[in-house]
C-alpha cells in the first residue's frame, strides 16, 4: 500500500490540495523559533568557554572519579555512623524547617487572598512582595541565617523556613480562594456560629489539599536540606561536601548513596500517607 | 444532641431506631479521635527528636534575633552609613562587573536547559510502553532519568568542578544532568497521555518509527514540552544564580564572597540585580507559556 501511495505523489497531491498544502506561516514561525534558540546557545557556548576538547579532557578525568568511586562503601564503620548522624540531622533540618513554615504562613495567606481581605491595593502589595520573598534562593538564606545565629544546622533549618513561607502562603490563598462557599452557608443556615461555619465548612476543605501540599515540600526540603551543608549549615552536605574537597570519591560516593535511599524512602512513604489524607477526605 | 428544644420542628427517629445509629456515630467519631491524637503525638514526638537533632537553641535565636532584623538595615546602608538610596551610584558601583556576571549566569541557565530538555526530548520516547517495546530499554532510561533528578544539581557542580576544572562548564554540565532527569520525567508523563491514534494511523500506513514519532506523537506534545522547559528554565536561572558558590561559573561567587566578607550594600545590591532579572525572566516565558496554551486550544 505504501509504494503505491509513494507512486502515486503526484495525484495524491492534485487530489487533496486543500489538506496538504503546506501552511507556510506556521512552518516560517517554527523555524524561526527553531533557528533564534540554537543561534543563542551557539552564542552561549562560545560565551562560555565551552569547548569540545575541554569537554572531553573532562569526561576522562570524571571517568576517573567515577572508577575511584567503586564500591562505595566508607572506610571503617565509625565513619558510617558520622554520615547516618549527618542524615538525622539533615531530616530534622528538613522537618522542622517545613513545619515552622506551614504555621507561619497562614497569616500571609489568609491576608492575600481575595475572600479574606478586599483591600485591592494591600493584596496586590503583599502579593508582589511575597513573589520578590521567594525569587531569593534557600542557599542564600542560609548564608543570611549563619551570620544571624552562627554556622549549625539551626540556621539550615531557619533557612528552609525562610524560603518556604512564601511557596506556603501563596498554595493557602489559593486553597482558600478556591474553597467552596456553599458548606459555609449550609453551617449557617443550620443555625452554626462562624467560628462553627470556618470549623466543618471551609478547614475540611482546605486541610487535606494543605497537608498533601506540605507533605510535598517536606519531600522537596529534604533535597534541599542535603545541600545547604555545603554553606555550612550542617546536614549531610556539610560532610559530602568535605569528602568531596578532600577527594575521598568512595566515602562521596557513599553518601550520595545514602541520600538517594533516604530519598526513595521519603517519596514513597509521603505518598501512602498523601493518599490516606486524600482517601479519608473523600469520607 | 440530646436537648431537642420543645419548639423544635425536626421529627426525631423513635428511640429504638435512634439508639444504634448513635451508637454508630460515636464509635465512627472515636475511632477517628483516636487516629487525630495518636497522628498528633506522633508529630510532636518527631518534633522533639528534630529539635534535638537540629541542635535548635531558643535562647540563642532570641539573643541573636536582633541580628536578623538589624541585618536587613546594614544591607541597606553604604560603608559611611549613609543609605544606599542616597548614594546609587556608589551603591551599583560594580554594576558593569555584576551585569556581565549576571548574564553569564542567565546563558549558563540557558545552555543548561537546552542541552537537558534535547536529551530529554530524546528520551522521553524510550520510556513510552507504546513507542518502545523493549521493557528493559524502558526500565533503564527511567532509572537514569531518576538519578538525575534525585541528585541536586548544586552536588553534580562539586563532582564535575573537580573533572572540570573551575569555570561555567561546570556548571552547565550540572544544570544539564539534572534538567534532562526532572524533565525527562515530565515529558515522559505527557507522552504517556498523548491520543495513540494518530500513531496507529501513521504506522498502519507503512511509517518508519521515526515517522511514527514526528508525525504521530510530536504534533501533540510539542507545546506542552515548550512549557514545561520553560518552567525549568525559570528554576533554573536560580539554581545559577548559586553555582558560583561552588566554583562553577555566574554571579555566585562574587556574592558568597560579598556576603562572607560583610560587605553588605554589595549583597543587597546583587541580590536586588538577581531578584530584578529572575522577575523579568519569569514574566516573559508566564507570556509565553499562555500564548503556547492559546495555541494549543485552538
Amino acid at each position: 500500500m505504501r509504494d503505491s501511495f509513494l507512486a502515486d505523489r503526484a495525484g495524491l497531491a492534485t487530489r487533496h490540495h486543500a489538506t496538504l498544502r503546506p501552511d507556510w506561516r506556521l512552518r516560517a514561525r517554527v523555524m524561526g523559533g527553531i533557528a533564534v534558540v540554537i543561534a543563542i546557545y551557539i552564542a552561549g557556548l562560545v560565551e562560555l568557554e565551552i569547548s569540545p576538547a575541554r569537554i572531553l579532557a573532562g569526561m576522562d578525568r570524571l571517568g576517573d572519579i567515577v572508577w575511584l568511586m567503586l564500591p562505595p562503601v566508607p572506610a571503617s564503620t565509625g565513619r558510617a555512623v558520622i554520615y547516618l548522624d549527618a542524615l538525622g540531622q539533615t531530616l530534622a533540618i528538613a522537618f522542622l524547617g517545613t513545619a515552622a513554615a506551614a504555621v507561619l504562613a497562614v497569616p500571609f495567606g489568609f491576608l492575600a487572598a481575595r475572600n479574606i481581605v478586599a483591600n485591592a491595593l494591600l493584596r496586590l502589595m503583599l502579593r508582589r512582595g511575597l513573589d520578590t520573598w521567594r525569587s531569593v534562593d534557600t542557599l542564600i538564606w542560609a548564608l543570611v541565617w549563619i551570620n544571624v545565629v552562627g554556622l549549625g544546622p539551626f540556621a539550615g533549618a531557619l533557612a528552609i523556613m525562610t524560603a518556604d513561607i512564601p511557596a506556603f502562603a501563596k498554595l493557602m490563598r489559593e486553597a482558600i480562594e478556591t474553597a467552596d462557599r456553599r458548606p459555609v452557608e449550609g453551617v449557617l443556615a443550620a443555625g452554626g456560629s462562624r467560628l462553627a461555619a470556618i470549623r466543618f465548612g471551609i478547614v475540611p476543605q482546605v486541610l487535606p489539599v494543605l497537608a498533601s501540599q506540605v507533605l510535598y515540600y517536606f519531600e522537596s526540603n529534604t533535597r534541599s536540606a542535603t545541600i545547604i551543608g555545603i554553606v555550612g549549615a550542617g546536614g549531610i552536605g556539610l560532610v559530602l561536601s568535605e569528602q568531596i574537597r578532600v577527594l575521598e570519591w568512595q566515602e562521596a560516593a557513599f553518601i550520595i548513596g545514602l541520600v538517594l535511599v533516604t530519598v526513595a524512602i521519603i517519596d514513597a512513604a509521603s505518598q501512602q500517607l498523601r493518599a490516606a489524607i486524600i482517601g479519608r477526605a473523600g469520607v | 444532641m440530646t436537648a431537642v428544644p420543645a419548639h423544635s420542628t425536626v421529627t426525631l427517629l423513635p428511640a429504638a431506631q435512634l439508639a444504634p445509629l448513635v451508637h454508630a456515630y460515636t464509635a465512627a467519631m472515636a475511632a477517628k479521635r483516636r487516629r487525630m491524637v495518636l497522628g498528633a503525638a506522633l508529630f510532636v514526638v518527631a518534633l522533639a527528636l528534630a529539635l534535638v537533632g537540629a541542635e535548635v537553641n531558643p535562647a540563642t535565636f532570641w539573643a541573636k534575633l536582633g541580628n536578623f532584623s538589624s541585618y536587613f538595615v546594614r544591607l541597606a546602608h553604604l560603608d559611611t552609613g549613609a543609605s544606599v538610596l542616597s548614594d546609587p551610584a556608589e551603591w551599583f558601583w560594580g554594576l558593569r562587573k555584576w551585569s556581565l556576571l549576571l548574564g553569564e549566569t542567565v546563558l549558563i541557565a540557558y545552555v543548561g536547559t537546552v542541552t537537558g530538555a534535547t536529551v530529554a526530548f530524546a528520551c522521553c520516547f524510550l520510556c513510552s510502553p507504546a513507542l518502545m517495546p523493549f521493557a528493559w530499554v524502558r526500565m533503564l532510561v527511567r532509572r537514569v532519568l531518576e538519578f538525575g533528578r534525585t541528585v541536586p544539581d548544586i552536588v553534580f557542580a562539586l563532582i564535575f568542578v573537580v573533572a572540570f576544572g573551575l569555570g561555567p562548564l561546570p556548571g552547565v554540565m550540572a544544570i544539564a544532568i539534572h534538567t534532562t532527569g526532572a524533565l525527562g520525567k515530565l515529558f515522559a508523563e505527557v507522552v504517556d497521555n498523548i491520543d495513540l491514534n494518530p500513531v496507529e494511523g501513521v504506522r498502519s500506513s507503512g511509517g518508519t518509527w521515526f515517522a511514527q514519532v514526528r508525525f504521530g506523537v510530536v504534533p501533540q506534545v510539542l507545546s506542552n514540552f515548550v512549557s514545561y522547559a520553560l518552567l525549568r528554565f525559570e528554576i533554573n536561572v536560580r539554581g545559577a544564580a548559586v553555582m558560583g558558590f561552588v566554583g562553577a561559573g555566574g554571579i555566585g561567587e562574587e556574592l558568597i564572597t560579598a556576603i562572607r566578607k560583610f560587605f553588605y550594600s554589595d549583597v543587597s545590591a546583587m541580590l536586588l540585580m538577581i531578584v530584578v532579572c529572575v522577575m523579568v525572566i519569569d514574566s516573559i516565558s508566564e507570556r509565553v507559556r499562555h500564548r503556547l496554551l492559546a495555541l494549543e486550544a485552538r
